[in-house]
């Protein structure tokens, strides 16, 4: 498996606050990778540098063997990374239909009724709300529309921020189910950065830990959820 | 709201409608004791103030009416009211009043509050809650919407005739004119307020680049028309650019600022650059447009170009190039109104409208946020300098005078009151907003207080503008062609 991702040593700033002290990471293609951690650990931060803004202040990043550290946000997602941004961030005013259409802002020319037929039928319940206002729809339906809108810009590799944050326990186990399948089917590489651990261990091949700006641990998902730390940190109190 | 069953049963509430009433009126009082009740009169012993507390008292009495008016139709005594109602604004329009501000109050606030009952008495409006009210005049905002359909050919073609219409004199196509050329300036800001989400304080900079571009080309190298709009056009769009590159890191608050501050640069610019600009002065004798090149519209020309009424055949009238500039100045409106339509289905505009609704959601989706905004900013600046240069044509004069905040704050509000990002909208706020005060103009000082009660009724009734109801620009069975093909090419250009 080859090396899509590479995280090497970076240290991100804001302000004067260190955010990440030298975070080291790989993401292979093909991979579902999980980061967790707890609040303000840095794992959002961590994919917005990934995508470039902030900028980090040391290390590097390579994304396809090629070393996209400083480059402006609208380049590094032009090479083939797509976001599904913390909070879901859709259009709240527009339609489902114009929210994908945004998302396909980037894509290949042609490419967009095949990408969209791809999205409506890995979510069904988008293409009943195709018409609605999204700012309209719960939260669950939100959600699915933002990895929608990510992944309509055809891209190489998906990062999701917190996708399950604050929906409802049988919401999420929906979203984790189309998130592996996006994988399986598309092979598409998916970086994902999770409070919900024990959902997010158990779906990911590959995990890493994060605490306040660090990589302290890393394996296997199935490694990871076994390990007592781990279980004691994150998954102890009723998951 | 939800009380009125209850009062409805126990009989009319006199004390609390009263003291509404009264607080009201107290309201009024404070109000009217400077506006009205005090006059500064010119004497030989200097300047005095007379003060006209009679007309005070019946000012505040009549807001005491008519707010127990509004308390009665609550009540349920909205047909009573309706009566008391027209019989004031008869009474206001027949009887002799002492002055001009009682008749408005009287025939105004009659109407009004007649108006209020008659919708009481035919829908029951006044029970449903605010966010029921705001519902329903939205579903309104949508039907006028998707009535431009049919309204926005009918509205062309009638523009397209109305010089030749019996009725239209020289005063009305002047009119015309003057509400074309905010039209266009409204559709050109819209670009920036409405799709890209950009507030821009300083819009009149462009129009006066472009304006200035045109008088100076014209006055100086003696160029025509049709080459220097082009020209001015492309004048105000580097001034886009250039204002652009600094502050598009901006947001909100801070971006409108500076915005304001270049609006005022430009006619400080304009006023102590003597030698070029002629500062204060400004700069006379502006050419007039010729007919494309072709014919001059002057009786006899001077410069061996054929006159227009004998190439045509016709007898001679001033009123032939006023109606040649009414033309010049609806095609170059319905430019910028076909662009702002196309646009909203490319790339370009769609990029615009995604970083109007989330600017952190469009960087996260690969818009170039810097081009998108820059690209807004220069073509809305470029028609901004197209109806600029037409503006010194028209005029034959210009000066900083021209170009003042309040040209900037005017061509906003026709924005914001039209509805953001609504086409339909901005025509008809342009029409509130220029039209009435031309029409009111008899009531002189009165007309800017009758002009500020409009605009502080359509913020109370629609706060978010009279047609802020936004279309979908793709439906899943449009979808099918017009996003991708066309789209994603122009994509690489937008950013």
């Amino acid at each position: 498996m080859s090396t899509l991702l590479k995280v090497q040593g970076v240290h991100t700033f804001y302000g004067s606050i260190e955010a990440l002290k030298g975070v080291d990471l790989e993401v292979g293609t093909g991979e579902i990778v999980t980061l967790i951690g707890a609040n303000g650990a840095g794992k959002s931060t961590l994919l917005m540098t990934i995508c470039g803004n902030p900028h980090p202040r040391g290390g590097r990043i390579y994304f396809e063997g090629e070393d996209i550290t400083g480059r402006p946000t609208y380049e590094i997602i032009r090479r083939g990374i797509a976001q599904s941004p913390e909070g879901r961030r859709i259009f709240p005013r527009m339609t489902v239909l114009e929210n994908l259409q945004m998302g396909s802002i980037t894509a290949r020319p042609g490419s967009f009724d095949t990408e969209l037929e791809r999205v409506l039928t890995l979510f069904p319940r988008l293409k009943e709300r195709i018409g609605q206002r999204a700012g309209t729809m719960s939260g669950g339906e939100q959600q699915m529309l933002a990895i929608g809108r990510a992944l309509m810009s055809q891209p190489k590799m998906l990062l999701l921020d917190e996708p399950s944050l604050g929906l409802a326990p049988l919401v999420v186990k929906q979203i984790f189910e189309v998130v592996k399948e996006i994988n399986r089917e598309q092979k598409m590489t998916i970086f994902m950065v999770e409070q919900n651990a024990y959902h997010a261990l158990k779906l990911a091949h590959r995990a890493y830990v994060m605490v306040t700006g660090r990589i302290t641990m890393s394996g296997t998902g199935a490694q990871l959820l076994a390990d007592p730390e781990v279980r004691a940190a994150y998954l102890e109190g009723g998951h | 709201m939800t009380a009125l069953p209850l009062s409805r049963s126990r009989g009319i509430q006199w004390s609390a409608v009263l003291r509404e009433a009264g607080l009201t009126a107290f309201v009024a009082f404070l109000l009217t004791v400077p506006l009205v009740g005090l006059r500064t009169v010119d004497r030989p012993t200097g300047l005095t103030i007379d003060a006209r507390f009679d007309e005070v008292l019946v000012a505040v009495f009549l807001v005491f009416i008519g707010r127990l008016g509004l308390g009665l139709i609550r009540e349920g005594q909205a047909l009573l009211v309706l009566v008391l109602a027209l019989l004031a604004t008869g009474v206001g329009i027949v009887a002799p009043l002492p002055t001009q501000v009682l008749e408005v109050i009287l025939v105004g606030g009659g109407l009004v509050i007649a108006i209020r009952a008659t919708v009481t008495l035919v829908t029951n409006r006044s029970t449903l809650s605010q966010a029921e009210r705001d519902k329903r005049m939205d579903v309104v905002a949508a039907k006028v919407q998707h009535a431009s359909r049919w309204l926005a050919p009918i509205g062309i073609g009638f523009a397209l005739i109305f010089p030749f219409l019996p009725f239209a004199d020289r005063h009305l196509i002047d009119i015309g004119i003057l509400l074309l050329t905010y039209i266009m300036l409204g559709w050109g800001l819209n670009i920036v307020v409405g799709l890209a989400g950009l507030l821009d304080l300083g819009y009149v900079a462009f129009y006066a680049v472009g304006a200035y571009s045109y008088a100076l080309l014209a006055t100086i190298f003696g160029w025509s028309f049709w080459v220097c709009l082009p020209l001015a056009g492309l004048f105000a769009a580097l001034s886009g650019v250039l204002l652009g590159f600094p502050v598009l890191r901006l947001r909100g608050d801070y971006f409108a600022i500076v915005t304001l501050g270049f609006g005022e640069i430009i006619r400080i610019v304009l006023l102590n650059w003597y030698e070029f600009t002629g500062g204060p002065n400004g700069i006379i004798g502006i050419p007039r447009p010729t007919f494309f090149g072709i014919a001059d519209f002057t009786r006899t020309p001077t410069d061996g170009m054929p006159a227009f009424h004998e190439l045509f055949g016709l007898p001679f009238s001033s009123l032939q190039r006023i109606i040649f500039l009414y033309y010049v100045i609806l095609v170059l409106a319905l430019i910028v109104n076909v662009f702002t339509l196309r646009v909203r289905k490319l790339p370009l505009g769609r990029a615009w409208e995604a970083l109007r609704e989330d600017d952190i959601a469009s960087a996260s989706l690969g818009i170039n946020r810097t081009n998108a905004k820059l690209a807004a900013f220069a073509i809305a600046a470029m028609f901004g300098g197209f109806a600029g240069s037409f503006f010194a044509t028209r005029q034959g004069f210009i000066s900083p005078e021209s170009f003042t905040f309040i040209e900037s704050a005017i061509i906003l509000a026709i924005v914001v009151l039209g509805g953001m990002g609504s086409q339909l909208g901005v025509v008809i706020a342009t029409f509130l907003v220029i039209g009435l005060p031309e029409v009111f103009r008899e009531l002189e000082q009165y007309r800017m207080l009758a002009f500020g009660a409009g605009m502080v009724l359509i913020m109370l009734w629609r706060p978010r503008g009279l047609l802020a109801h936004r279309d979908p620009t793709v439906t899943l069975g449009g979808a099918r062609k017009a996003p991708s093909g066309p789209g994603s090419a122009a994509a690489g250009g937008v950013s």
